[in-house]
């Protein structure tokens, strides 16, 4: 296993490398710059700002360059916010947004699990119907629709929570609950279907004619089987959620880093884009991976080595 | 019926019904059925005859949308209507049952060793820990080779037959005093199967519990039961003891189910008939595993250089388990998977032949599968069916011509004209069958390979698609690549046959040789086996 965790982490580098290469000529490709502004400035200055981020280089030479810092840890200054580097403004964006996005993901698990087996197990009853209800109405209404609503509710009419913010006690519930309530729908959904299928298969049969208590039928031989399609789309989403969602943090006024793949992208800001590009990217890799490894933990048909 | 004495499972009026979409499904209608301590009932009837529901009902496993009424005491507990606390006390203790398919009844993320605990667990309150060495004990009784290492081993490292005898083993964990055995050995080999059976009934012998043995197969009980109960669409037809009902059943069903073993044989054909199939020295092998940063691919011998000469008119069994490498032949022949060595049709090479080159000829080699659920589309017509092929093959057909030819075709496998328009879930197993094979013989091929095409079925129908095989034959001067593992099929088909192990030959010859005379080890095995279970037929 552990050679298989290290293959992994071999096999990420050159998956990096494509990325971060595509992603780098991509945006050169798009028309227009980090120094075009709306009034015409002297064209001596845009010549100094260029020399001062490397921009006045041909391009394979730019390229080179970044690679060769970022394999130094190094994700170069930002085009546009010029007093911070990339690696300062994730230093302190990314910890907000994987607070809020690993939150958001551990209460849609436990949640959307609990709910999508008592459905199962309740099917097409009242209980069923209000599960699927919920989870239909969670998936689709999109977050810009719930993210103010909640704020309206919560932070002005009644005043409970603070309506946006970051860093006043309970100024995470709100962005947490619009983050989470889509995921625990999908989550809740993905559980049920894979309950009902469990529940019907040959070796639960087993189980109750042997005698096993229901909650052993249940937690011990069906839960950890319906669990797994659930542990697969949490992957590659836990990656999404804890890079941060723009919706969220413009809506609530949240630090985190998900404004900045859309900002970086409207301003040309390379290094900005190229930088969120790399987190993500790293985010999935390492994501996949644990549910790759989760995975096999969970069923033991599934080896790598 | 009188009460049994003794009886230790009293079953009176049961009654099973099941709400669906499409209306009420009466599966059992108030039958009455008794089981004494020690001894072995077997339950026969075909599918749909209600014989599994009996027990399930009886074990509290029917489907949520399953009713059940009337009564099941066992000893003096009354079991219809318990709720499910008390009812776990009884079964997996008192009642334990093991299924038809041992391949998905364990739960494949758990080890062996504690699946086969948690019966103890719960029914004696031991923990894992002290469950173990009982059931190691278990293992060793049931003959798991090796039961130190297998006790750690998941179900999906098993074979079918080590899983049926894990779950014999996880039966008797707790000396019950019936076992009900649902078909344990149809999914089996031949050879697993007279294992599975040999070990219950010793298994029987030394515990002295009672034995529920559910079965389509009337033959293979003969030997086991001391009781039979022959079911039929809900109702028990005829019972009594095993030797009586044999020499002397009493109802028409019974007696069809006795006579329902497909019988005669096939002459070889005459010496100067062409051979039409040739394959000489046929090898296929497949690639296991392999792939970026996973070291080379194990190569898997499938078809192990085998020659095979098929003439006109002829039918060749080939026999073997699974995994023996008997359907891979049979596709590597039609050229359906890649292969080395020579394969000659007429006067034709088709090893060098590519898809242009096959297609005139895919018309003139046909191929029938087992699953006649799973190979015709469900969202096509039989009429659609059975004249795609057609479409393709002689384009230029009207369409009242193609109309014409379906209803000949379909009339020829003894099909209703109107069926053309129905689609493939309105029929039977059996009748799917034969749309399958009117969708072979609608193109007038001269090679038809028949891939297990009746182990799917009902012994009754099996009968019939074997004498419609051979008609067709007949009538149209077939030759035939008959695959299958059941020796009684074959017999009644094939007036040649190979025996496959491994990919490899072990034994042909004609018909009469093999089973007469087989000299072969792997087939006096395979004959013994099959013998065994099918050793007593009715006199007359």
């Amino acid at each position: 296993m552990l050679l298989y965790v290290l293959r992994r982490f071999a096999s990420a580098v050159p998956t990096l490398f494509v990325i971060v290469t595509i992603a780098f000529f991509m945006l050169r490709l798009a028309p227009g710059g980090p120094f075009d502004l709306e009034r015409p400035i002297d064209p001596l200055i845009i010549e100094n700002l260029k020399r001062a981020f490397n921009m006045d280089k041909p391009l394979p030479q730019q390229y080179m360059l970044y690679l060769w810092n970022l394999l130094h840890g190094d994700l170069g200054p930002s085009f546009t916010r010029r007093d911070f580097t990339v690696n300062d403004l994730f230093r302190f964006g990314l910890p907000v947004s994987v607070q809020i996005g690993g939150t958001a993901i551990a209460i849609a698990l436990v949640f959307g699990t609990v709910l999508g087996s008592l459905a199962a197990l309740r099917q097409n009853s009242w209980v069923d119907y209000s599960v699927v209800g919920v989870a239909t109405f969670g998936i689709t209404i999109p977050p810009f629709v719930v993210a103010p609503i909640l704020s309206l509710i919560f932070g002005v009419y009644f005043g409970w929570l603070p309506a946006g913010g970051w860093g006043a006690p309970g100024s995470m519930v709100l962005p947490v609950a619009t983050l989470a309530l889509p995921q625990m729908a999908i989550v809740a959904r993905l559980t049920r279907g894979a309950t009902i299928e469990v529940l019907r298969s040959n070796h639960i049969r087993t189980a109750r004619a042997y005698g096993l208590p229901s909650w052993v039928v249940l937690y011990v031989h069906t839960l950890r089987a319906s669990i797994l399609p659930v542990v697969s789309y949490l992957g590659p989403t836990a990656a999404a959620l804890m890079t941060g969602s723009v919706v969220v943090e413009t809506i609530f006024g949240i630090p985190g880093i998900g404004r900045y793949f859309v900002q970086g992208a409207l301003g040309r800001d390379y290094t900005l884009v190229m930088g969120t590009v790399v987190v993500i990217a790293v985010f999935v890799v390492v994501f996949n991976l644990i549910v790759d490894i989760l995975y096999a933990y969970l069923d033991p048909r599934v080896r790598y080595d | 019926m009188a009460d049994i004495d003794n009886s230790i499972l009293a079953v009176r009026k049961l009654d099973v019904k099941f709400h669906t979409d499409d209306g009420q499904v009466h599966a059992v209608k108030g039958i009455d059925l008794d089981v004494r301590a020690g001894e072995t009932v077997a339950i026969v009837g075909e599918s749909g005859s209600g014989k599994s529901q009996t027990m399930m009902a009886i074990m509290g496993l029917l489907a949520s949308n399953g009713r059940v009424s009337g009564t099941a005491r066992y000893r003096d507990t009354e079991l219809i209507g318990m709720p499910e606390r008390r009812l776990n006390t009884i079964r997996g203790a008192k009642i334990t049952m093991i299924f038809q398919e041992p391949m998905t009844s364990l739960d494949p993320l758990y080890k062996i060793g504690r699946q086969m605990a948690e019966p103890l667990m719960y029914h004696k309150g031991m923990s894992a820990r002290e469950a173990r060495p009982r059931v190691m004990e278990l293992l060793k009784l049931v003959g798991i080779p090796d039961p130190e290492r297998r006790i750690n081993s998941y179900p999906h490292e098993l074979s079918g037959g080590q899983r049926q005898r894990v779950m014999i083993a996880m039966a008797l964990a707790n000396d019950p005093d019936i076992l009900i055995a649902d078909e344990p050995t149809t999914a089996l080999d031949v050879t697993i199967q007279a294992q599975i059976l040999a070990l219950l009934a010793e298994l029987q012998q030394k515990l002295g519990m009672a034995i529920v043995f559910i079965t389509h197969d009337l033959t293979i009980v003969r030997r086991f039961a001391d009781r039979i109960y022959v079911m039929r669409r809900g109702e028990v037809v005829e019972d009594g003891a095993t030797e009586e009902l044999f020499v002397d059943p009493q109802h028409d069903y019974t007696k069809m189910l006795l006579a329902a073993e497909p019988t005669g044989t096939k002459l070889p054909p005459p010496p100067s008939a062409p051979v039409l199939l040739q394959g000489t020295d046929v090898q296929v092998s497949f690639k296991i595993g392999g792939g970026f940063l996973s070291g080379p691919p194990v190569l898997l011998q499938a078809v192990d250089r085998i020659s095979v000469a098929l003439r006109k008119g002829q039918t060749i069994g080939i026999v073997g388990e699974s995994g023996s490498g008997k359907s891979t032949l049979g596709r590597a022949l039609l050229r359906l998977l890649p292969s080395e060595g020579r394969i000659r049709f007429e006067n034709r090479d088709l090893s060098k032949a590519d898809r242009e080159e096959m297609r005139p000829l895919r018309k003139e080699l046909q191929l029938v599968f087992q699953d006649p659920f799973g190979s015709l589309s469900p969202r096509m017509t039989v009429g659609q069916v059975i004249t795609e092929g057609l479409l393709v093959h002689e384009p230029s057909l009207s369409t009242k011509e193609r109309d014409r030819r379906a209803i000949e075709a379909l009339k020829e496998v003894g099909l209703d004209a109107a069926s053309r328009n129905r689609y493939p879930h309105e029929f039977s197993g059996g009748q799917r069958q034969r749309v399958a094979i009117a969708r072979a013989m609608i193109l007038k091929p001269k090679v038809v390979v028949l891939d297990e095409p009746t182990s799917a079925l009902d012994r009754s129908v099996q009968k019939q698609i074997v004498e419609l095989l051979r008609k067709l034959q007949a009538d149209h001067d077939l030759s035939y690549l008959f695959i299958s593992h059941d020796l009684t099929v074959v017999r009644a088909m094939a007036d040649y046959i190979i025996v496959m192990k491994q990919g490899k030959i072990v034994e042909e010859g004609q018909t009469a040789d093999i089973f007469d005379n087989p000299r072969h080890s792997y087939t006096q095995t395979l004959m013994a086996a099959a013998v065994d279970t099918t050793k007593f037929r009715l006199a007359g």
